[in-house]
C-alpha cells in the first residue's frame, strides 16, 4: 500500500545556510543506498522535506533496511498517496488507512491535517475535525487526544494527498560527504570496521589503508578485508582501499629492532605510511580502532608512542569502549562475523610473547636509528606498489 | 611456472570428461526417468557409466550407486549399513586417521548409541592388524577403512584385513574408503572381499558433485535420501547425468594405460622424494617408494608454519596443501599426523605435496629449486 516515504533528518536541519549542502548530500547517499535495492526511486528534496517515491515495484522490507543504514536519517515515515476527489474520498481513504495499519485497535490519535494547496475547500482545522469524526465513527474503540495521541495521522494535501503515520526509526548521524574524508586504518579485525563506522556517522567520508603480509598472510585475510570495507560501505558510501604489501618493512624491524618494540615500531611506520595516503587522497586525519589497554600496543605509553608519528590528528572513536561494547556494534553493523574468521592479520604473526607495554619514545626513536640504512627506500616502495580497491556497496 | 602439485585436494577436468559432460548438458539434457525419447537419449549415458565402473571393478551393473561424491558415499555406507544390521549388534571398527567424512559420521552414530571402536596405525601409517583382531567382538557389524589415506599416501593391506575380518565372522560388512585410491590401484573388491567402496569424481578428473557407492548385492544397507524413487529406490533425486557421465568417462581414462602410468609417478616421487631428502631440516611422513601411494608426499619442514610456507610457493605459481586442505580452510591439527606420531613442533609445519599424470618432472625440479631458495628465508624469520 505505501508508495512513498517521507524523510526526516534532525541535525542538519539547524545548519543555516550551509543546510542546503547537507540536503544535497542526504539526497545523493540515499540513492546510494537505494541502488542496491529492487525497484525505481525519485529521491527529492523540497520545501525542506526529503520523499522518496517509488516508481515502479519495490520490496518494502529491503527499501526501508537500506534506508536505515543512511547516516542523517532520524525517521522514515512510509506514505500512502491518494488522488484528490474531494473529502468524501478522502474520509473514505482515510478509514481504509487506519483499518489497514492499526487494525483493531483501541489507541489514542489525532488528525494532523497541513494544506499546501490552499484551494481545498475546507481549512487544517475543519479536515482534522471532519476526518476525525470519520475514524471515530468505524473505530469505536478508539478516542482522540490532542496532546498526547498514541497515533499522530499525518493528512498533507498537495497535488496529491499524502496519508502517513509511522515513524520507522533512522540511523541519526550526519550525512556522509558533510563532514570532510578520514583514512582509516583497516586491519581485519574486529574494531577497525567499527571506528570506521562510528566516524562516517558524523558524516566524514571514508578512505581505508590494509597491510598485507604475503606469504605471512593469506589471500584470504585480504579477501576478508575487502569483505568489511564492503560492509562499512554500506554506510560510509564507497571506499577506496589501499592495500600495502608490507613484509619487507615488517622483516627489516624484525631484523635490526629488539623484537619486543616490533609490534610498536610496526605500527608506526604503518601509521607514517597511512598518513602518507591520507595526504595524498585529501583526507583530514586518521582514523583507528584502538581502545585504550586493549592489547600491548593500546596502552597509553603505547598510542603517545606510535601518535608521535603522526602530523594529522588520529581519530580513536573506540577510545574508552570495553570489547564487549564493541562487538555489540560490530554485531548491529554485521561486521563481527566476518572479522572473526580464522585468518591471521599482519599484526600477530610476529608478535613477541612479551611485547613492551610501557615503550619510552626516546628509546624507540633510538631503535629506529638501526634502520636508517634502507628504510626509506622500503617504505617508498612500498607505497609505489600499493594497490588500490574501489570498494562499492552495491558490488 | 606454474605447479599445480594438490591433485589429492582436487583434479583438473579431463577433456574426455568435459567434452562428454557439454554433451549431457546441452544437447541430450533429458531427466533419465522421463518416458520420451529424450529421457532414453539420457538414460544411456547413465547405463554406460555404469557399465564402465563395473567392467574396471569386475562387479554387477546394478550394485554400482551414484552419489553425491565421496562424503555422501562415506555417510551412507556407514549410517545406511548400520541402521539395516543394528540387529546383529552395533559395533563399528574404523581406524583413527580416516577421513572427516567417515570420523563424523562415526561420531554421529555414537551419538545413535552405537559402540565404535578406533584401530590405531603405526609410524608409518599403517593398520595395527593385530589390533583389529582384538578388536572383532561378537557384535561388529561394519568395518570401514580407507585405502590410502588422503594426508600422507599409507596404503591398507586390503586383502590381509578382509581376511581377518571375515575369518573371524563373514556376515561383518567391510566398507572401504577408496577415494584416494581408486585410480591408483586395481581395485577387485570381490576378490578382495570388500563389500562397499566409496569412489569420488574429482579427485580421478572427474567433476565435483559426483561418486558412487558399489554397494555388493548381498549387503543389507538402508537408503539415507528418499524422495522419486531413482535408482531403485535405494538413492533418490534426478540422476545427475552430467556427472555421471562424467565419472564414467574420469573412470575409463584412469585405468587407460594404467600400468605406465603408475609407473611414471612412482618414478615422479622417487625423484622428487630424493630431492626433498637433500634439503636440510625437513622429515618425510608416512610409506617412501611402492610401500606407499605414487602420488601423495608429505613433507614436515622444521622451523617454519606450514601456512607460511604454502603461501611462499603459491607466490612461486606453486600450489600445494598444509596437511590436508581437503576438509576445510580451517588451520585444525591433523589427526593423521598425530596418529602416527609426528612430533608436535612438526604438525603445524608439514606440506603435502600430491601429483597426477600431468605432473612432469620439470615442475617437481622447479618446485625443490624454489624450496631451496625459500626455506632458508622463511627460517630465519620465524617466530622467536
Amino acid at each position: 500500500m505505501f508508495t512513498a516515504f517521507l524523510i526526516k533528518y534532525g541535525e542538519i536541519g539547524i545548519k543555516g545556510k550551509n543546510r542546503y549542502l547537507f540536503e544535497e548530500a542526504l539526497v545523493n547517499q540515499i540513492k546510494y543506498a537505494l541502488a542496491r535495492v529492487s525497484g525505481e526511486f525519485e529521491v527529492t528534496n523540497e520545501q525542506g522535506r526529503v520523499y522518496v517515491e517509488a516508481l515502479s515495484d519495490f520490496d518494502y522490507d529491503e527499501t526501508v533496511e537500506a534506508m536505515q543504514k543512511v547516516f542523517g536519517i532520524v525517521g522514515i515515515c512510509p506514505v500512502v498517496h491518494v488522488e484528490d476527489e474531494g473529502p468524501e474520498a478522502l474520509g473514505d481513504a482515510i478509514v481504509d488507512y487506519m483499518n489497514k495499519v492499526y487494525p483493531n485497535c483501541s489507541k489514542t490519535f489525532k488528525v494532523n491535517a497541513r494544506r499546501a494547496r490552499k484551494n481545498y475547500p475546507m481549512n487544517s482545522m475543519e479536515i482534522n475535525a471532519f476526518l476525525g469524526e470519520k475514524i471515530l465513527a468505524c473505530n469505536p474503540d478508539m478516542k482522540v487526544d490532542v496532546h498526547k495521541p498514541d497515533i499522530m495521522l499525518n493528512v498533507e494535501i498537495r497535488q496529491k494527498i499524502y496519508i502517513y503515520s509511522e515513524i520507522i526509526k533512522g540511523p541519526g548521524g550526519m550525512p556522509v560527504g558533510t563532514n570532510g574524508k578520514g583514512m582509516l586504518l583497516l586491519s581485519g579485525g574486529i574494531d577497525s570496521p567499527v571506528a570506521g563506522y562510528m566516524v562516517a556517522k558524523r558524516g566524514v567520508k571514508i578512505d581505508a589503508v590494509y597491510f598485507h603480509a604475503p606469504p605471512y598472510t593469506s589471500e584470504r585475510a585480504k579477501q576478508k578485508v575487502v569483505d568489511l570495507a564492503r560492509k562499512v560501505s554500506q554506510y560510509s558510501g564507497t571506499i577506496h582501499l589501499k592495500v600495502v604489501n608490507f613484509t619487507d618493512i615488517q622483516l627489516y624491524i624484525y631484523d635490526k629492532c629488539p623484537h619486543d618494540e616490533l609490534t610498536i615500531i610496526m605500527r608506526r611506520y604503518m601509521m607514517r605510511i597511512a598518513e602518507h595516503f591520507a595526504r595524498e587522497n585529501g583526507c583530514m586525519g586518521l582514523i583507528t580502532g584502538e581502545s585504550i589497554g586493549q592489547v600491548a600496543s593500546q596502552t597509553m605509553q603505547s598510542l603517545l608512542t606510535t601518535n608521535a608519528v603522526c602530523t594529522l590528528p588520529v581519530y580513536r572513536p573506540l577510545i574508552a569502549f570495553d570489547k564487549q561494547e564493541i562487538i555489540e556494534v560490530a554485531e548491529r553493523i554485521d561486521t563481527y562475523e566476518t572479522s572473526i574468521l580464522p585468518f591471521e592479520d599482519c599484526c600477530t604473526i610476529f608478535v613477541a610473547k612479551h611485547p613492551v607495554t610501557k615503550p619510552v619514545l626516546e628509546r624507540i626513536e633510538k631503535s629506529e636509528l638501526k634502520l636508517t640504512e634502507d628504510i626509506d627506500r622500503l617504505v617508498k616502495e612500498a607505497i609505489d606498489t600499493t594497490e588500490t580497491i574501489i570498494v562499492r556497496a552495491t558490488e | 611456472m606454474e605447479c599445480y602439485l594438490d591433485n589429492s585436494a582436487t583434479t583438473r577436468c579431463h577433456e574426455k570428461v568435459k567434452d562428454i559432460m557439454v554433451k549431457a548438458l546441452t544437447g541430450d539434457f533429458g531427466n533419465p526417468s522421463s518416458m520420451h525419447m529424450k529421457g532414453v537419449e539420457a538414460e544411456a549415458y547413465v547405463k554406460d557409466a555404469k557399465k564402465t565402473i563395473s567392467n574396471i571393478l569386475k562387479v554387477n551393473e546394478k550394485e554400482i550407486l551414484f552419489t553425491s561424491g565421496g562424503t555422501e558415499s562415506d555417510n551412507w555406507a556407514l549410517i545406511g549399513a548400520a541402521e539395516a544390521n543394528k540387529r546383529s549388534g552395533k559395533h563399528i571398527i574404523t581406524t583413527v586417521y580416516e577421513h572427516p567424512a567417515i570420523l563424523n559420521t562415526c561420531a554421529y552414530l555414537e551419538e545413535q548409541g552405537y559402540d565404535l571402536t578406533y584401530i590405531p596405525v603405526d609410524s608409518k601409517g599403517i593398520v595395527d592388524t593385530g589390533a583389529l583382531q582384538d578388536a572383532l567382538r561378537e557384535d561388529t557389524i561394519l568395518v570401514s577403512m580407507m585405502y590410502v589415506n588422503n594426508e600422507i599416501g599409507a596404503v591398507l593391506p586390503v586383502e590381509e584385513v578382509s581376511k581377518i575380518i571375515k575369518d573371524y565372522n563373514k556376515n561383518i560388512l567391510f566398507h572401504v574408503d577408496a577415494v584416494q585410491g581408486f585410480g591408483k590401484y586395481r581395485i577387485y573388491p570381490k576378490k578382495a572381499g570388500i563389500d562397499m567402496l566409496s569412489v569420488s569424481g574429482h579427485k580421478i578428473h572427474g567433476p565435483k558433485g559426483i561418486g558412487f557407492l558399489y554397494i555388493d548385492s548381498k549387503v543389507k544397507i538402508k537408503p539415507i535420501i528418499f524422495g522419486g524413487g531413482q535408482q531403485g529406490g535405494m538413492r533418490s533425486g534426478t540422476d545427475n547425468v552430467p556427472g555421471i557421465a562424467g565419472i564414467g568417462a574420469a573412470a575409463a581414462e584412469c585405468y587407460h594405460n594404467f600400468e605406465a602410468k603408475i609407473d611414471k609417478l612412482y618414478e615422479l616421487k622417487e625423484f622428487f622424494v630424493s630431492g626433498i631428502k637433500e634439503l636440510e631440516g625437513t622429515t618425510l611422513n608416512g610409506p617412501e617408494g611402492r610401500e606407499g601411494a605414487p602420488h601423495i608426499v608429505s613433507v614436515s619442514f622444521e622451523g617454519i608454519r606450514s601456512e607460511v610456507l604454502l603461501h611462499a610457493l603459491e607466490d612461486k605459481g606453486i600450489y600445494v596443501s598444509a596437511g590436508s586442505a581437503c576438509a576445510s580452510n580451517k588451520p585444525a591439527v591433523s589427526k593423521t599426523l598425530k596418529a602416527i606420531g609426528v612430533k608436535k613442533d612438526l604438525l603445524d609445519s608439514t606440506i603435502r605435496f600430491s601429483f597426477c599424470e600431468d605432473t612432469t618432472r620439470e615442475e617437481l625440479g622447479y618446485t625443490l629449486e624454489q624450496l631451496k631458495e625459500i626455506l632458508p628465508l622463511l627460517r630465519k624469520y620465524s617466530r622467536r
